[in-house]
Formats: C-alpha cells, structure tokens, sequence
C-alpha cells in the first residue's frame, strides 16, 4: 500500500522484468535526447544566438538612431524603412508600443541583428516563420541572421508589455 | 510527550487515527483552494472566450488584469492552498500522528490568505497589470510583491510543519519504520518547494523594495533567471504532489501496492536533484546565456528528471493493472481495463490526469524545452497550451480526484449529487485536452499568448492568420467551454457537500 510503511528490506527487493526493461529503454532514450541537443546545435543551423552584449537603453538608442539617419530609404505610417548594405550591423529597436526601423533586407545576405528594448521587455516574434527572440532592456542581442524567402514579414510582441501589447506590430521586408 | 488523545478520532474506513487540528487544517486548505478555483475558473472562460476571436469578449484592459488574476488566482491560489492540505494529509493523517506546532499551521494559512488578498485586491485595483511573472521593468505597485512575500511565507512554514509532523511521528513512535510511499513523495514536494520558495524570496525581496522605490531594479535576466528557479521549479512541486496522488488514488480505487518501492522513492529523488537547473528552459532565446549553457541544463543534466517521469509512467499503470488482475479480472489482455471502475470519479480521473499530463502535457515540455525547438514555441500558445495539460489537466484534475475521497473521509460527509460527480471529471479532462492541444495548434502558426487581439487591428500593421487558425481558436473555446463546466460542476459538488451532504457518522 502507498500509505503504509513499506516492509523492511524492500530496498533489495528484485526489479521485475518488464519494469527492468521499462527503465533501460527510458534511460538510453533519456540519453538519446540529451546527447541530440548539443547535436543539433552542430548540424542544424538555427540556434539561439551566444553573443550578447551589455548596453544601456539610451546608448542602444543613440546607435539606433545613427543607423536610421545613415540607411533612411522611406518611410510607413511614420516609421522610418531602412535598406543597409548585405552583410552589415543592423538594428531593432523595441518599445512600448512600436518596433523601429522597418528593416528593408536582401534575400539569401546575411545581416548581423542588434536587438534591444529601450524600456520593457518586448518579444521579437517574426511572422509568418513563427521565430520568436526576447528584446531584453540592457542587453544588445545579436543574432546573425540569413533571410531564405522574400515578402513581408511581421514582427509581433510576443512579451506582455502594457495595455498596447497587441498593437506592436512591426515590420521587415525581405527582396 | 504523549498527544491528547480525546483530540484524535479514528476513521472507519481506513482505521487512520485523525488529529483534530490536522483535520481542521486540511479542510480549510481544502476549501480556499476550491473557492479560488472557481474564481479562476470563471475568469479562465472569459479568457478563453475572448480569446476565441469571434466572440471577443472582454475589452483589452479586463483581459490583462483578468489573465494576471487567473494566473495567480490558480497557479498560485488554488494549486499551493490545495497542497499544504495534501502535505498534512500526508503527514499527519496518513502517519497517524498529530500535528506538530498547529499554530504555526494557522500561521500558514493565514499568511497565505492575507498574501493571496492582498496580491488580488492589487490586481483588481488595476495596480499590477504586470502577469504573475511580473517582468521588471513593468512595475506593480509594492503592495503587490508584498502579497506575494507573504503568501510564499506562508507556504515555507506549511512545509515546515509538514517535516515537524513527520519527525514528531517518529520520535514519539506514532509511525515506525520506513515513510509510506505517499509521505515520500510529499516530502520531496516539500524540499523542492522550500528550495523553490527561496528563490522566489530571493526576486520578490529586492524588486518588493525597488517598487518602494528603496533600491534600483535588478538586471532583467537576473530576474527572469531567478524568478524561474522559483516559476519553474515550483511546478516540481506540483509534479511531485501530484505523482504522491496518482499513488495515493492508485490504492484507494483499486487497492494497489507499488510494485517496487525502490524504484518509485528513486524516481522522486532524481525529481528534487535535477528537476531545478531545467528552469532555465525559460531563457531558451534570451541574450545573457550561452548556447553550451542553455543546452546542459534544459537537457535536465542527461534529462534525469524525465526519467522520473518515466519510471512513474509504468509504475502507476503497472501497478494498477496487477491490483485489477488480483481481483480476477484476468480474461485477455484488456480485461482489467474494461472492468475498472470508470464510474468512480476518483479513478476517471486518475486515468485523465495521467494521460493529459503523460502524452499532451509531458512530452510538449521536453520538446519545446529543446534549444532548436523553443526558437519556434516561445512565448505563443504552444506553451499555455503545454502547462495548461500539464497543471490543469494534470495536476487538478488528480486534486479534483482525491477529493471525492477527502470528502468523506475528512469532511464527513458523503458525496453530494454522485452521478454528477461520475462524469465530472471526464468533462473537467476531456474539455482540457481539447482545450489545450487546439491552442499548441494555434501556437505553431505563431499566434501569441497573453495577447487580446492576435490580429493587431488598430496597429499600422495588421496580420491575418487565416481561417484553420480561427477553426483552432473556435474549438480552443468549445473545449474551455466544457472543461469549465467539468470545473464547476466540482466546485458544486464540493460546495453542496459541505452544506447538504449526508453526515457520515463515525
Ligand atoms: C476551466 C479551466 C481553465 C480555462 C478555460 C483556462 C483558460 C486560460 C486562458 C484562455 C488563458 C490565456 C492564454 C493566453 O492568452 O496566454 C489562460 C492562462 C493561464 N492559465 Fe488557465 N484556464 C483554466 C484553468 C487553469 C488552471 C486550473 C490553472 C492552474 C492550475 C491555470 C493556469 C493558467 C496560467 C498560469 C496561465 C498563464 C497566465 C499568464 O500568461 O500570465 N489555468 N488560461
Ligand atoms: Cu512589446
Ligand atoms: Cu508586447
């Protein structure tokens, strides 16, 4: 019974077959899935990123708005559109309640990504891929990223960040 | 020192002796849950209703502070509340002893009921539309942190309590030998939640006074690494409750003996020693970790703690099937199954529980805890989705269990409309799983949770997922809907039990 004193000795007590068997299965596959994690980050190429840096909201900023003055193309309901050179820093500024600049990229280049939230969190969701990074405030997240297909993406918050969440809605394209 | 014994009375049932104190305190554990279940409750259906775009029912502003309050109101409330009951089952009940320090078993509960109130009143004020994980830099007011400080508290000295009962047991001889398996798995509920309930001070004490404006915020990732050493890991806590349930319901439905004692004590042990650097699932796609970091600790360390799981995976139903076979039910492969007592509330939702938290809740989590894998689930419904099978499917779906059994057996009473009661929990589990797998349906087109409107109408640009997603979101609301029937039919049921069931003399 499970609420009763278990007889004494019933630590030496034989495992049955089946549940021997059970346990082993369990185990290598427990070791399968743990050997596949550090294996999948080798073989596949979509990992979260590693390098990160410290930064303060109004430095983040400062570069931001550098990046927007030197790459300006246009702009969309008032947000500016940058189109940077193939292979360059690029930069995602998140707060309440809008993502800025709309970035402007090239299909199949690859483009160093700088994310970074000036006052809250905020939470990078690319739609329709359905890829989704946090924007921590203080933290310049770098993702080295290779866009495949051409559209328009979206960028979603994903992170509660006020009574607005839902309309902070960005926007990348990719040609 | 030798307990009064005119405050103890002995069950007719199960022949446990019962320590009036012990039982006061399990019944009004007991029924706070319960009434914070059934808020939560109804608030987890206007949530979902408006989350089902068609129906849209509350405004933006009531979804953020009703979500907030859901999310304490049950995770928090109703799930913590419902296990100090368990602990002093556990202990106290289940080893016939008394109750060590009752006052401080008040002390318990009072800390809990003035934290939760005070937590609550600031969330329906509109101070602390932060969510229950409240993210700095969001701030709530300090009142707020405050609430939650105490209620954590509270819940420290439960388990206190519960290792001095255990101890007063064996050294006053009220209980001899080794701890029964149930004890066992309370007591690794127990360790795990003052191990997590720490972490939980240790976030809650600087940010408390930083939204008192004594001290500055602490770094984000800070936060976010520590407060899940407390989220997380806190529901090791429910998993190892409820795993003691599953054995406990195990033995009052059917009679069964745990096949192997070492094996089930093994399996709780791998729980408290691995289940805590697993937390850091959370932080998947976040700066401020590395890869080879992230990838270690949400591989559970050689994924140990899922092999706990495992091992209770077969165990229970192992268990189970040889408690059925003893009783003659041994025609063919299936007949123990056919012949189970379906229509015992206790037993239907042992069953739900186990395949809601095994097949949808378990096995979600160790994928999207994956560091590829997360990339494409963080933060959307997949992961209400996931703990929804989990903690709700899961783990109160077995508490919902084990009070048909708590009622007569600590309340007294007999249970109040019984042929409700046989088909509640197939409505309570049934409506969850199609509740929650239609929202990790919805989830892997990247619909987000904690959102009011996926579709960003108001905002410049507005997205359309498309009609299957609509579909999802529709059945998503049909399964709220029926599981929130399952839900309150529980709460009458316990509450009609209380009021007008059928004295159970001893
Ligand atoms: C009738 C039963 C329930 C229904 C219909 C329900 C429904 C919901 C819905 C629609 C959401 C919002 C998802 C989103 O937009 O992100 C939600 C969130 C949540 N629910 Fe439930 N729920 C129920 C029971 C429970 C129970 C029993 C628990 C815990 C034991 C629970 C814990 C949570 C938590 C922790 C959240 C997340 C809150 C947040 O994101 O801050 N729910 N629920
Ligand atoms: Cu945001
Ligand atoms: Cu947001």
């Amino acid at each position: 019974m499970s609420v009763t004193a278990p007889q004494p000795g019933f630590f030496d007590q034989p495992l049955h077959k089946e549940e021997k068997i059970w346990i082993a299965l369990a185990f290598v596959w427990c070791i399968f899935i743990t050997v596949a994690m550090p294996w999948w980050h080798i073989a596949g190429n979509q990992n979260s990123s590693s390098e990160f840096y410290k930064i303060s909201g109004e430095h983040f900023s400062t570069i931001v708005d550098d990046f927007i003055a030197k790459n300006k193309t246009g702009e969309e309901a008032g947000i500016p559109v940058v189109s940077p050179p193939p292979g360059s820093d690029i930069f995602l500024r998140g707060q309440q309640w809008a993502w800025d600049p709309i970035l402007d990229l090239k299909v199949n280049e690859t483009y160093r990504l700088h994310l970074s939230s000036i006052d809250v969190l905020h939470g990078m969701s690319i739609h329709p891929i359905n890829m989704n990074f946090e924007a921590v405030p203080g933290w310049d997240y770098v993702l080295t990223i290779t866009p495949t297909t051409s559209g328009d993406f979206r960028i979603i918050c994903n992170e509660f960040c006020g009574v607005d969440h839902h309309n902070m809605i960005g926007k990348i394209i990719v040609k | 020192m030798a307990a009064k014994s005119e405050k103890f009375r002995t069950c007719p049932t199960t022949g446990f002796k019962i320590h009036g104190p012990a039982e006061t305190l399990i019944q009004i554990n007991a029924v706070t849950a319960i009434v914070f279940l059934l808020v939560g409750g109804i608030i987890g259906l206007a949530l979902a209703l408006t989350r089902w775009q068609a129906i849209h029912l509350l405004n933006d502003t009531l979804f953020y502070r009703l979500l907030s309050l859901h999310g304490i109101a049950m995770l928090v409330a109703w799930i913590i509340f419902f296990e100090m009951a368990i602990l002093y089952f556990a202990s106290a009940v289940v080893l016939s002893a008394r109750l060590a320090v009752p006052w401080l078993g008040w002390l318990q509960y009072l800390l809990m009921l003035v934290g939760g109130a005070i937590v609550a009143v600031q969330i329906l004020l509109g101070n602390a539309d932060v969510m229950f994980t409240s993210y700095v830099p969001l701030q709530a007011h300090h009142l707020y942190y405050l609430g939650i400080i105490l209620f954590a508290v509270g819940a420290i000295l439960g388990c206190v309590v519960f290792f001095a009962t255990v101890v007063a047991a064996k050294t006053e001889g009220a209980h001899t030998g080794y701890l029964p398996l149930v004890t066992f798995g309370a007591a690794a509920a127990a360790i795990i939640a003052i191990g997590t309930l720490s972490h939980g001070a240790i976030v809650f004490i600087p940010t408390w006074l930083w939204a008192a404006g004594l001290v500055p915020m602490m770094d984000v990732e800070v936060y976010r690494l520590i407060f899940w050493g407390f989220g997380h890991s806190s529901q090791q806590i429910n998993v190892c409750a409820m795993v003691a349930v599953w054995y406990l319901l195990g033995t009052l439905t059917v009679g069964s003996v745990p096949l192997n004692e070492k094996v089930c004590r093994s399996a709780f042990v791998l729980y408290i020693l691995f289940i805590n650097i697993a937390s850091e699932h959370h932080l998947l796609v976040d700066p401020g970790l590395s890869a080879a970091h992230k990838t270690w600790n949400t591989g559970y360390f050689m994924h140990l703690a899922v092999l706990a799981s495992m091992i209770h995976a077969f165990s229970i139903p192992a268990a189970v099937e040889v408690a059925l076979r003893k009783k003659g039910y041994t025609k063919g492969a299936f007949e123990w199954l056919k012949k189970a007592p379906w229509g015992n509330p206790g037993w239907s939702a042992l069953v739900l529980s186990l395949i809601g938290f095994g097949f949808l809740g378990g096995i979600t989590g160790v994928v999207y805890g994956t560091e590829q894998i997360n990339i494409i689930a963080h933060n959307n419904l997949r992961i209400p989705g996931h703990f929804h099978a989990t903690v709700v499917c899961g783990t109160t779906l077995a508490f919902m269990g084990i009070t048909y059994y708590v009622l007569p057996l600590i309340f007294r009473r007999e249970v109040a409309f019984p042929q409700l009661a046989k088909i509640q929990p197939y409505l309570f589990g049934i409506g969850m799983m199609v509740f929650s797998t239609a929202m990790m349906f919805a989830g892997g087109f990247g619909v987000s949770r904690r959102s009011w409107d996926m579709n960003g109408v108001e905002s410049a640009f507005a997205v359309d997922f498309g009609p299957v997603v609509d579909i999802a979101l529709a059945i998503m609301g049909i399964g709220a809907l029926v599981g929130a029937i399952g839900g309150a039919l529980y709460c009458v049921i316990a509450v009609a039990t209380l009021l007008i069931g059928k004295k159970i003399n001893a």
